[in-house]
């Protein structure tokens, strides 16, 4: 492995999968109210692949509408360029409950982690891309709005064959590089600390909250 | 052979499929029925974008209501962002023509199944998308398509939209992304799979030895057991009996020899073709040969429910076999079927689609029923 300056700020597939299990590890013993992490482990054509290949599912994410701790005031100015009667402002409603199921999917083209999610009501009804913008963070859907096709937009999930919302990948590893490269002195320590660090971008763009704990230092 | 053939690649840039469209029967509103529409659709481009043709022929017919078009094969809904030529490659084992397919114009859009599109915008970007992906995999960055200017953005467009060829080589060339060279071809050492694992641990793309990476986007299916005739292939009901495989090629300089398809097409797909051990072994082998690997047994998270529950929407497990089983049928590349010793950069080179990727159908046969394996 070539020394930690010329790391281009990408992973192997194995130092995902090592990232991954120290990502669920760490969640678990932090006291985050989110559920855990869980590996799911893939097959192709019957057999499982001889490297194990899988990805990380955070799922059943509950959020009220209108009651994210990120301004939920900005969430409701959304609103109303959406909706014309008052009326039907729904915000804080508590009934209107939107679950979120996340994946950490490995891109081999980029060789970096990718984001997939998906939204659903409590019937299991899927949410639609104006629902999802509504609870995405104010910055967010305004990138969105600027660039509707180069940010977020659904894609062939990798492994389930159908659909998912997707963070776009390009330029991760540019800023991996530059959250990382700096404060870790060696290549061992970069891949543990590679998921928490993603994590806190990523997970901002989508109003994912990451406990603090899991920044800190094993 | 050489490397390059502007006779071959001009031969894909004119492919087409003739296709027969039917209205869907629930959105015919005259008697008779309109007839269906008989168009060529290109092996490069993307069904969408003959939707304004074939919406001139139906319009008089449909009932009121927004467009939402998307299009089915047999009850199968079409993915609209793989080239059309592909989609009939890898969904006629026996190809029928004219290839008759069914549009919908008025709902029923199968979201789950399929991303929305919202006509030529979804795809031209789904295309620039895929474009710099691959200019990610072959260069290690985008900033050849991100530093595009408008114009040339636009121009390419067109070109892949027109079916442009010179148009297409004046803009694309300016995008660095090949061809791929014989100097970067290798025989490998051992088996193919077993280079490719060792080229994937250390691939650090640092100094002289930076492999090649080529744009693959692998369709498998598996055809049944002893299948003498393709008519007899089965009806693909469901994407779910299709694995794609979005991984790239890798290859690490070497000297001498050259890559066959067969051997790339193996090291692409190392669950079948890498099969040494009994199926229940190979975790403990894995650990044995790279014990920097950190997810053992203690280590993963038992999912063994989730895998089950995921399993029931995943590929396509459970219609396969051991893979000891599985053999390679055929590979169809831009409608051909490929010698399996032919060089694979030669297909690489001449076979590729617009977006710079290798689309490659892999039809495997073999058993077709087993109990599903854990």
């Amino acid at each position: 492995m070539g020394s930690s300056c010329l790391w281009n700020g990408t992973l192997s597939p194995d130092e995902f999968n090592t990232a991954a299990t120290a990502l669920a590890k760490r969640w678990k013993e932090t006291d985050s109210t989110l559920p855990e992490w869980i590996w799911i482990p893939c097959q192709r054509m019957g057999v499982s692949s001889s490297n194990v290949e899988g990805y990380l599912a955070l799922e059943k994410v509950y959020r009220h509408r209108g009651s994210e701790e990120d301004k939920a005031d900005d969430n409701c100015s959304v609103d109303e360029e959406l909706v014309d009667d008052d009326a039907t402002l729904v915000c804080g409603n508590n009934d209107d409950l939107h679950a979120y199921d996340f994946h950490i999917v490995y891109s081999y083209s980029y060789r970096v982690p990718i984001l997939y999610f998906r939204g659903y009501r409590s019937d299991g009804h899927p949410l639609s891309l104006d629902e999802i913008v509504m609870d995405l963070p104010p910055h967010s859907s305004n990138t969105l709005k600027e660039s509707k096709w180069t940010f977020l937009t659904q894609e062939e999930h990798p492994y389930l064959n159908r659909p998912w919302y997707m963070l776009h990948p390009c330029g991760i590893s540019d800023w991996m590089k530059l959250l990382l490269v700096d404060g870790v002195s060696n290549e061992g320590s970069k891949t543990p600390q590679y998921l928490p660090a993603w994590l806190s971008v990523i997970g901002q763009a989508v109003g994912l909250r990451i406990p603090l704990e899991l920044h800190q230092k094993p | 052979m050489e490397m390059c053939s502007d006779e071959a690649v001009k031969y894909v840039w004119e492919g087409a499929i003739p296709l027969q469209i039917h209205l869907h029967e629930s959105e015919v509103t005259t008697l008779p029925p309109p007839s269906p529409i008989l168009i060529l659709g290109p092996r490069l481009g993307y069904l969408p974008l003959l939707v304004p043709i074939i919406k001139a022929h139906f319009s008089s017919t449909l009932p009121p209501g927004t467009d939402t078009v998307w299009f089915d094969y047999k009850g199968l809904p079409l993915k609209w962002s793989i080239p059309t030529g592909v989609l009939f490659d890898l969904l006629c084992a026996e190809p029928e023509r004219p290839w008759n397919l069914t549009v919908h114009f008025r709902g029923g859009h199968p979201g789950d199944i399929l991303s929305p599109c919202e006509g030529e915008d979804s795809v031209k970007w789904s295309y620039i998308n895929s474009l710099k992906e691959a200019a990610y995999i072959i260069n290690g960055n985008c900033k050849n398509v991100m530093n595009m200017s408008q114009a040339d953005q636009y121009d390419l467009w067109q070109s892949v939209l027109k079916g442009n060829l010179d148009g297409y080589i004046k803009i694309s060339s300016r995008l660095k992304l090949g061809p791929f060279r014989d100097d970067s071809l290798v025989r490998p050492a051992s088996s193919p799979a077993q280079h490719q694992q060792q080229a994937t641990a250390e691939h650090e793309p640092t100094g002289s030895g930076k492999p090649c990476r080529i744009p693959v986007r692998l369709y498998v299916r598996n055809i049944g057991d002893d299948l003498d005739d393709l008519e007899d292939a089965p009806i693909i009901d469901s994407w779910e009996r299709i694995s794609y495989i979005n991984r790239p090629f890798e290859i690490h300089k070497e000297e001498g020899g050259y890559l066959t398809l067969e051997q790339a097409v193996k090291s692409l797909l190392p669950e079948i073709f890498d099969f040494k051990p009994p199926f229940e072994d190979t975790r403990e082998l894995k650990s044995k040969e790279s014990p920097d690997s950190s997810l053992t047994d203690a280590e993963i998270v038992d999912t063994s429910k989730s895998v089950e529950e995921e399993q029931a929407s995943s590929v396509a497990e459970s219609e396969v076999h051991p893979p000891n089983r599985l053999k390679i049928k055929l590979i169809r590349v831009q409608g051909i079927e490929l010698e399996s010793d032919i060089p694979f950069y030669w297909v690489a080179n001449n076979l590729k689609s617009t977006e710079f990727f290798l689309h490659m159908c892999v039809f495997l046969t073999g058993p077709t029923k087993h109990a599903k394996m854990r």
